[in-house]
């Protein structure tokens, strides 16, 4: 397969965490790897478990398939497979695939000789993914308390999880994730709408650089935060969006049981309004 | 990474502010639905201690000999308790000594003329006749509410004479309509009657009047998923909450302990029986106000009524006072056969206005059909307490 004329400059031998060169290859444009083989037969098996579920479940309705964690009287054993067990396999499945994948991410950064931002930053998602599944289930003493696998069922799940506590959007860590979450996709929109009208001049006209780029914001809200400025910013406020979000599930059960909108009686308690 | 690093601190800091909210683990979790749906009690154990030391039972007195002579026959002017032996009767007298008479005058003179007992002119007198009648009619009459536990006049008073937790219509803040408009009861840290709102919520302050003395439809959800005709409001949905939130306050649980919140509206499959017993609960309260409170309004002095001149009225904290069943389950009635017999309708002026007004007829007979729910909610009631 051709390579792509930057190709040459990232595909660099060693760099390697495990397994020196025996897995130090690509797949077409892919770089495999020790953990990338691990990631894919990880993915692979959780997925032939999702799949073993839904056919010793009760529908094969995409939407409605589930595979739900054990119930509470398990605790933190193991079930049996058809009673949250397959859940278990699972989880333990999709938790090596992710953290395969970051460690193949830092196989790449090394081999590039960068800093380990992007693995650090898909870490904030895999910290969210291990304290619903994990932490938390620990901390409150069952896996039950974990979401199940389905497209509906963890929708159900998280409502339900939410009415826990009566009101879940006064749950001040899940106001910053919220608001976290939303800024990042704000930032995503103003950027790549830059970006891409920078580069797709209309008719007749030369690309744009970043002096046109930063006129334009200083021009629009008086302040332009620059072309690498912005990708550390973006970086900020998507990691505080996953880190966030494992802080107000954290939160939720084992450091407060009530609902979220009591939370706030220090506000309303403050002795400036007596 | 230097911002990163940062970052890390900022959340450190952070998650030890969120955990200074005073919970830590173990809690003590309960599972209300299918696993994985995430229908669950949180349980602080050590909140619930604070709560359950907060709601014992009341004293007891001796069984009493039924065999006597009836008090109607010895004592003059018994109106409510004419099934009763002398002894029976004695108990209850002394019971209510226990429960309701005021710390300071824990004998027969906070309600009796101490001359003559069968004197009617003391309010206390009046009062407490009707109670007795009323207390009769939730044990024999609401059991689809109450089940086989039934209710004390402790139930509610636990040893005052004005139970701890009773309700007033709220006269607001005097800011209710301001410049913007109407707040419709909302965003009012501090309402008239000087306490803070449903649940620390922004929900309207005063669900009561509506549902619990009047009679406005509580279930405003559409039965569609999309837009079908149903023309109630977002303002309508947040006084049902404010009633909603105000019952999770009272019997300190969450929405889950009755509904899957993914259709809240569903009864078969997706709602527990619970919500079946709170669903005879609130038509229970409405009863109770209309039939017995509202009519002794003008029995009461002013300094018992409420800034509206309103009586004191019941709501679901009045009896369950933070627990999701009174005493976490225990029964008091049980030992007092007294307190459940037959309702003998008494004959007073009080009960002829009584039976002139007769708003919650239907209700009591849609009570006395339903059968189902009281089994398992009982035993569901007991697990989540034990």
């Amino acid at each position: 397969m051709a390579m792509l004329n930057f190709e040459r400059k990232y595909r660099v031998r060693g760099g390697t965490l495990v397994g020196g060169d025996l897995f130090d290859f690509w797949v077409g444009p892919f770089y495999v790897g020790f953990f990338g083989v691990v990631s894919a037969l990880a993915a692979v098996l959780g997925t032939l478990l999702l799949v073993y579920g839904a056919a010793i479940g009760p529908t094969w309705n995409l939407w409605q398939i589930s595979i739900a964690p054990p119930d509470l009287k398990y605790g933190l054993g193991l079930a049996p497979i058809a009673e949250g067990g397959l859940w278990q396999l699972v989880t333990i499945c999709a938790l090596v695939a992710f953290t395969s994948w970051a460690l193949r991410e830092v196989e790449i950064c090394r081999k590039l000789g960068m800093g380990f931002h992007v693995p650090v930053a898909f870490g904030s998602a895999i910290l969210a993914y291990a304290t619903l599944q994990v932490v938390r289930p620990m901390l409150l003493g069952a896996w039950g308390h974990a979401f199940p696998y389905g497209i509906y069922s963890h929708l159900d799940w998280v409502s339900n999880v939410a009415y826990q506590y009566l009101h879940f959007h006064y749950n001040p860590a899940h106001m910053i994730a919220v608001t976290f979450f939303f800024t990042t996709v704000l930032a995503l929109a103003l950027h790549g709408s830059l970006v891409l009208s920078a580069l797709n001049p209309p008719e007749g006209e030369i690309v744009k650089g970043s002096e046109h780029e930063n006129t334009f914001f200083r021009d629009n809200i008086g302040y332009s935060i620059g072309t690498l400025g912005i990708h550390r910013f973006g970086l900020l406020l998507a990691v505080n969006a996953g880190v966030w979000s494992a802080i107000c599930i954290v939160v939720s059960g084992p450091f407060w049981t009530r609902s979220w909108t009591d939370w706030w009686a220090w506000w309303l308690n403050m002795p400036i309004w007596n | 990474m230097k911002h990163l690093i940062r970052n890390g601190v900022a959340t450190l800091v952070a998650l030890g502010l969120l955990s200074g909210c005073g919970e830590r683990p173990p809690i003590d979790t309960q599972q209300l639905g299918y696993r994985g749906t995430g229908m669950e009690q949180n349980i602080n154990p050590r909140i619930m201690k604070t709560v359950m030391a907060a709601n014992q039972p009341g004293p007891i007195q001796p069984a009493a000999d039924g065999s006597g002579p009836l008090a109607s026959e010895v004592y003059q002017n018994v109106q409510v308790l004419k099934d009763l032996s002398v002894g029976e009767f004695t108990r209850v007298m002394l019971s209510m000594v226990d429960w309701v008479a005021p710390a300071d005058q824990k004998n027969c003179t906070y309600c009796h003329n101490a001359e003559n007992y069968a004197d009617e002119s003391m309010y206390q007198y009046q009062v407490a006749r009707r109670m007795l009648t009323m207390t009769r009619d939730i044990n024999s009459n609401w059991q689809a509410h109450v089940g086989q536990t039934g209710v004390t006049c402790h139930t509610c008073h636990r040893g005052q004479p004005v139970p701890p937790y009773v309700w007033f219509v709220d006269p607001g803040s005097g800011r209710e309509n301001a410049f913007v408009g109407t707040r419709a009861e909302q965003n009012s840290a501090v309402t008239g009657l000087g306490i803070t709102t449903i649940g620390h919520s922004s929900l309207p302050y005063d669900p009561y009047s509506p549902y619990l003395l009047g009679n406005l439809p509580i279930r405003v959800n559409g039965p569609t998923a999309l837009p079908t005709g149903n023309r109630s409001s977002i303002k309508q949905a947040e006084w049902t909450y404010a009633l909603m939130v105000h019952m999770s306050d009272s019997l300190g649980v969450n929405c889950t302990y009755c509904h899957n919140s993914r259709a809240f509206a569903e009864w078969d499959g997706e709602s527990r029986p619970q919500r079946t017993t709170a669903w005879h609960g609130i038509r229970m309260a409405r009863g109770l106000n209309n039939e017995y409170m509202v009519p002794l309004t003008g029995v009461f002095p002013e300094t018992r009524l409420g800034p509206t001149g309103d009586v004191a009225k019941v709501n679901c904290q009045t009896c369950h006072q933070g627990v999701n069943k009174p005493y976490g389950g225990v029964s008091m009635a049980k030992d007092y056969p007294e307190l459940q017999r037959e309702k003998v309708l008494p004959l007073g002026p009080v009960e002829a206005a009584v039976d002139a007004m007769a708003p919650t007829a239907d209700a009591a007979a849609e009570v006395s059909e339903a059968t189902s729910p009281m089994a398992s909610s009982t035993t569901a009631v007991g697990a989540a307490t034990g």
